[in-house]
C-alpha cells in the first residue's frame, strides 16, 4: 500500500512538473473558461460522399474572441516547378515539405489582426502565413517563399485550405457556433480541431477535439485491399474484368 | 449522381463517367479500335490523376478486349500461336513499362512522359492514317490503281529464329512478332492503351498477316498484356480504381453495341478518315497543353513520392 501511494505521489509530481514546464497548467486550471464540441466526431466517406458540414459549438465564461483552427493529418508533400525546356513546360526544381497539413481552415469571431498579435498567431499556427510546413531543402528565402506560396495556392485550388477565414457566430455573450465544411476530396486521417479563447491579445484557454475522417463501407474495403494486399486486389480486378467482358460478349451475341 | 472513387480519392459524377464510357465505346465499336487513347486523356481532363487513369484504363481494357475477342474467336479469326509469341514479348514489355512508369513517377516526370508519348504516337499514326485514307478516297474517284508487289522483302525478314505460323500462312522470325508485342506491352503500361492502333498496322505492314486475322489476334494478345499491366500497376503503383473501371465498363459495353451498328453503315476509308481526324485532333490538343504556358507553374504531389 505504502509503495503504491508513494508511486502515485511521484507520478503526480512528475505530471505536475511536466505541466508547469509545458506551460499548460493554465489550460487545465482554466479549462472551464471554454468548452467546445463537434456535432460529429466522425466523417464517414461512403460511396455517395459529396462533402459534409460539421457544426462546432461551445460556450465561454464571458466576453472574449474565439478562434477555431482545423488541421488535417500532417504528411510530406513535394512542390515542383515547371520551366520551359525546348519549348515544353517540364518539371525541374522541387522542394519537399515534411509537415504539410492535408487540410487547414480557420474560423474566428472577428478579423484576426484585430484580436491578437503576430507572436501569438505564430505560436498557435493560426492563419496560413503562420503554418509551419517543415521544408527539407535549405533554399534562399525568396525561392522558399515562392514554393511555399505555391503549395498553399495548390491546396486552396483543391479546396483543402481555406481561402478566407470562417465566421464564428456568438449567440449572446457566451454561446458560440461555427460550421466547418469538408469537401468531397477531404483526405482521410485524424484531424485536430482547436478552439482558442482570446482576451486582451492573449490566448487564455484552449481545447482540442479530435475528428476522424475515414472511408466507410465498400469504398473503404476497396481502398484497404488495394493498399495492404495489392496483389490480391490486382488479381481480383483482372478476374472481375474478364468475367464482365465475357458476360458482355455473351450478351452481344444475342443482340 | 456523385460516386466516390476510393483509389483516385475523389468524387465524380457517375453519369458523366458512364457517358464518357459510352462515347468511347461507341467510337471503338464503330472503328474497331480499343479507344484507350481517347479515354485516358478524357479521364485526366476530368481531374483523375494521370497515374490512376492509366492503371484503371488497363483494367477496363481487359474486359473490353475479352468481349471483343469472343466474336473473332467464334469466326476462327484468332492466330493463337502468333498471339502467344507476341504475348511473350508483350509481358516483358509490360513489366518494363510498369518499371519505367514507377521511376518516372518518382522523378515527377510521369505526366510529361504520358503526354509526350501520346503526342508522338497519336501524331505519327494519326497523320499516316489521315494521308492514307484521304488518298484511298481520292483513288476511289479516279481508279488508276497500280498494284504494288505482294510481299516486299526487307531486312526484318532476315532475322533468326524462324517459325512457321500455319494459321496466318507465314514463315517469319519469331523475334518480329515478339518485338511488336514488346512495344505494345510498354504502351499498355505507360499510356494505358491497348495499343491496337499501333499493333494492327505493324502486323499488317511488318508481318504481312492476312487482314482478317489481325484484329482478333491483336485483341487476343491485348487481353493478356492489359491483364499483366493491371496486375503490375495494382501491385507496384496501386493505381487501379476498380470503381472507376466498373463505371467505364458499363458505359463502354453499351456504347460499343450502338457503335458497331453505326460502323457497318460506314465505308472503310470513310471510317478510317474520320478516326484519323479524331486521333490527330487529340494529338494536337495534347501538344498544345505541352507548349502553352500553364496557369500555375507549380504543382503539388502529396505523399511519399
Amino acid at each position: 500500500m505504502v509503495s503504491l501511494s508513494k508511486r502515485r505521489l511521484v507520478q503526480g509530481a512528475a505530471a505536475l512538473g511536466g505541466l508547469l514546464l509545458g506551460g499548460t497548467l493554465a489550460a487545465t486550471v482554466w479549462a472551464q473558461q471554454l468548452v467546445a464540441d463537434l456535432s460529429s466526431h466522425l466523417i464517414a466517406i461512403t460511396t455517395g460522399f459529396t462533402g459534409t458540414e460539421v457544426v462546432l459549438f461551445g460556450t465561454t465564461d464571458g466576453a472574449g474572441d474565439v478562434a477555431i483552427v482545423v488541421t488535417g493529418p500532417r504528411v510530406p508533400a513535394t512542390v515542383r516547378r515547371k520551366e520551359r525546356i525546348a519549348g515544353m513546360w517540364i518539371n525541374t526544381d522541387s522542394v519537399r515539405f515534411e509537415q504539410v497539413p492535408s487540410f487547414y481552415t480557420v474560423a474566428t469571431s472577428r478579423p484576426l489582426d484585430q484580436i491578437v498579435g503576430r507572436p501569438v498567431l505564430e505560436r498557435h499556427q493560426i492563419g496560413l502565413p503562420q503554418l509551419q510546413l517543415g521544408p527539407r531543402e535549405t533554399l534562399e528565402p525568396d525561392e522558399l517563399a515562392a514554393f511555399r506560396a505555391a503549395l498553399i495556392r495548390n491546396k486552396q485550388r483543391a479546396g483543402l485550405y481555406a481561402l478566407t477565414f470562417g465566421q464564428v457566430a456568438f449567440l449572446g455573450d457566451r454561446l458560440f457556433r461555427t460550421n466547418i465544411y469538408f469537401p468531397a476530396n477531404v483526405p482521410t486521417g485524424l484531424y485536430n480541431v482547436e478552439a482558442l479563447l482570446i482576451r486582451n491579445g492573449e490566448v487564455v484557454s484552449a481545447q482540442t477535439t479530435p475528428l476522424v475522417v475515414s472511408k466507410i463501407g465498400f469504398s473503404a474495403e476497396l481502398y484497404d485491399i488495394a493498399r495492404h494486399r495489392p496483389v490480391v486486389y490486382g488479381v481480383a480486378a483482372v478476374v472481375g474484368a474478364v468475367a464482365a467482358g465475357w458476360a458482355a460478349g455473351a450478351a452481344f451475341r444475342r443482340v | 449522381m456523385q460516386v466516390y472513387l476510393p483509389i483516385a480519392e475523389m468524387s465524380v459524377n457517375a453519369l458523366l463517367v458512364l457517358g464518357m464510357g459510352w462515347l468511347v465505346g461507341f467510337l471503338s465499336g464503330m472503328f474497331g479500335v480499343g479507344g484507350g487513347f481517347l479515354m485516358t486523356p478524357l479521364l485526366i481532363f476530368i481531374g483523375v490523376p494521370p497515374a490512376v487513369a492509366v492503371g484503371t484504363q488497363a483494367n477496363q481494357l481487359v474486359a473490353a478486349s475479352v468481349s471483343g475477342v469472343l466474336a473473332h474467336w467464334r469466326r476462327g479469326n484468332v492466330d493463337v500461336k502468333l498471339g502467344v509469341v507476341m504475348l511473350a514479348g508483350g509481358v516483358v514489355g509490360t513489366a518494363l513499362g510498369v518499371w519505367i512508369f514507377a521511376i518516372l513517377q518518382r522523378l515527377g516526370q510521369i505526366d510529361i512522359a504520358i503526354t509526350l508519348s501520346y503526342v508522338f504516337f497519336l501524331g505519327t499514326i494519326g497523320g499516316m492514317m489521315l494521308v492514307e485514307s484521304s488518298r484511298a478516297l481520292i483513288r476511289r474517284r479516279a481508279p488508276t490503281a497500280r498494284r504494288g508487289k505482294l510481299h516486299r522483302h526487307i531486312w526484318l525478314h532476315g532475322l533468326p529464329f524462324k517459325m512457321r505460323f500455319q494459321r496466318s500462312k507465314l514463315y517469319i522470325s519469331a523475334l518480329l512478332p515478339a518485338g511488336i508485342g514488346l512495344v505494345g506491352g510498354m504502351l499498355v503500361a505507360i499510356m494505358g492503351i491497348g495499343g491496337g492502333f499501333l499493333l494492327v498496322p505493324a502486323m499488317i505492314y511488318l508481318l504481312n498477316m492476312p487482314a482478317g486475322l489481325v484484329a482478333g489476334t491483336s485483341l487476343f494478345q491485348i487481353i493478356f498484356t492489359t491483364a499483366a499491366a493491371t496486375l503490375l500497376q495494382a501491385a507496384t503503383n496501386q493505381t487501379v480504381d476498380a470503381m472507376l473501371a466498373l463505371l467505364l465498363l458499363i458505359g463502354g459495353v453499351t456504347g460499343a453495341q450502338s457503335g458497331t451498328k453505326m460502323g457497318s453503315r460506314l465505308r472503310g476509308e470513310q471510317a478510317r478518315l474520320l478516326l484519323s481526324c479524331i486521333v490527330v485532333a487529340v494529338a494536337l490538343k495534347l501538344a498544345w497543353d505541352l507548349f502553352a504556358r500553364p496557369e500555375d507553374l507549380f504543382t503539388l504531389t502529396s505523399g511519399m513520392t
